[in-house]
């Protein structure tokens, strides 16, 4: 059985997250999903927008996932996001804007324009944003 | 023969474009730095998903996968080509063995309807001028490239293989090997080659999502990173042609300047060894 977890985060631009871990917490389509070393092979796709958690000892970080996939191996997390995004790197003025249009949009779409699940996505995504901003 | 203010001219204008060549150069390996540090860090992401998608493609083979659009094996008898080229010239070779690889892939492919996807001026300029079928054109892209760029790309040859407008897709550019050398690289990017997949696929999964459900979310990704990386590479090999080039005419600038200077001495050499000669016969001639 495998002891330690190592975690891997990428996305089509770079490379976030290298690192082994005890404990990670991973927000795919249907749920959050707790890691721990050890656990079965598992393929899932990502929330649109959702926030991981990873654990060493005591000390806890989080990134923002916009949207891709997790693969789980007994001593492996990979994920493959679609973008990732340090809570640090995130600017409090614009994702407080972004979830205004978001929601703006999502009022909108009642009048019959725009797809309800890509409106669905952007809020999700902003959502994602605006819990990052908070556990900063 | 040319006067001596004539040479001096000459080598006054071969410094000019030499010193613009050397900056020129300089430029373009700063540039290439930083588009090489691109290539790299997008390659971990572009390895997994093609991990990923073996074992999908293993999951899903037979059975209910067989009438999947991406899995589907059609005919080629339409096909779609995305070729790579950089805005500007200045870079050897570069464009046109690039034009060359077009030309026998069209030659290649005589049989099948062929619609193109030109990224770069010089492979547009190229086909605008002849009887070509243009789907799309980009310009401009290859100097910064992104992913939103590579997914507005992506996104026109992704709607028409799955509505089966088109049955196979390729990519053509130069892949970055080194300092001194590209590849002229064709690859197939749809549908999914099954030999480049089938190493993996080592572990059986908990699938969270029907595998088929997964195969319709990863195989856009797919596409957009393939083309994303196309551009990376084009720019990185771009500008490693253009250094090399640029360092090559540098060197000729140089050569140049050393066989005008030579000549300059010669006939400085020569009116002086004349004004003696003048000096000294009318001398002689007084006596």
């Amino acid at each position: 059985m495998a002891e330690t977890l190592h975690l891997q985060v990428v996305d089509p631009e770079r490379s976030l997250v290298d690192e082994v871990v005890d404990e990670v917490q991973v927000p795919a389509l249907d749920g959050y999903i707790g890691v721990l070393p050890g656990h079965a092979p598992l393929l899932s796709a990502l929330k649109p927008g959702g926030i991981m958690t990873y654990r060493t000892g005591a000390t806890e970080k989080v990134l923002v996932l916009l949207g891709g996939f997790v693969e789980i191996q007994p001593g492996r997390v990979r994920v493959l996001a679609d973008e990732g995004v340090h809570p640090a790197d995130l600017d409090q003025v614009a994702t407080q804007k972004e979830m205004e249009a978001a929601l703006k949009a999502m009022d909108e779409m009642h009048g019959g324009e725009c797809d309800p699940a890509i409106a669905l996505e952007q809020v999700q995504r902003a959502q994602a944003k605006m819990d990052g901003l908070a556990k900063k | 023969m040319p006067s001596l203010l004539d040479i001096r001219r000459r080598i006054r204008s071969v410094k000019n474009t030499q010193q613009i060549t050397k900056a020129m150069k300089m430029v373009s390996a700063a540039k290439l730095r930083r588009a090489q540090e691109r290539v790299i860090a997008a390659r971990p992401y572009a390895a997994q998903l093609r991990e990923m998608l073996a074992s999908l493609t293993t999951a899903t083979a037979g059975g209910d996968g067989a009438d999947n659009p991406w899995l589907q094996l059609r005919e080629p008898k339409r096909v779609d080509l995305i070729f790579f080229t950089s805005d500007t010239g200045l870079a050897g070779a570069f464009n046109s063995n690039l034009l060359k690889a077009s030309a026998q892939f069209l030659a290649e492919h005589k049989g099948a309807e062929i619609s193109l996807i030109l990224v770069g001026r010089k492979g547009r300029d190229f086909f605008r001028r002849r009887q070509a079928n243009i789907l799309a054109e980009h310009i401009n892209l290859v100097n910064r490239p992104t992913i939103t760029d590579a997914q507005s790309i992506a996104n026109v040859v992704i709607d028409r293989y799955k509505s089966g407008e088109t049955d196979a897709v390729y990519l053509l550019n130069n892949d970055f090997k080194g300092m001194l050398s590209q590849k002229v690289n064709t690859m197939q990017l749809l549908p999914v080659n099954s030999a480049s997949t089938a190493d993996a696929g080592t572990a059986e999964y908990i699938y969270e999502q029907p595998p088929l459900e997964m195969l319709d979310r990863l195989m856009p990704r797919y596409v957009e990173v393939a083309v994303l990386r196309a551009l990376l590479e084009t720019a990185a090999a771009y500008h490693a042609a253009r250094m090399t080039a640029m360092d090559a005419a540098t060197t000729n600038a140089k050569k140049v300047i050393d066989t005008l200077t030579l000549n300059m001495n010669r006939i400085r050499q020569a009116a002086i060894t004349k004004e003696i000669i003048e000096v000294v016969s009318g001398a002689a001639a007084a006596e």
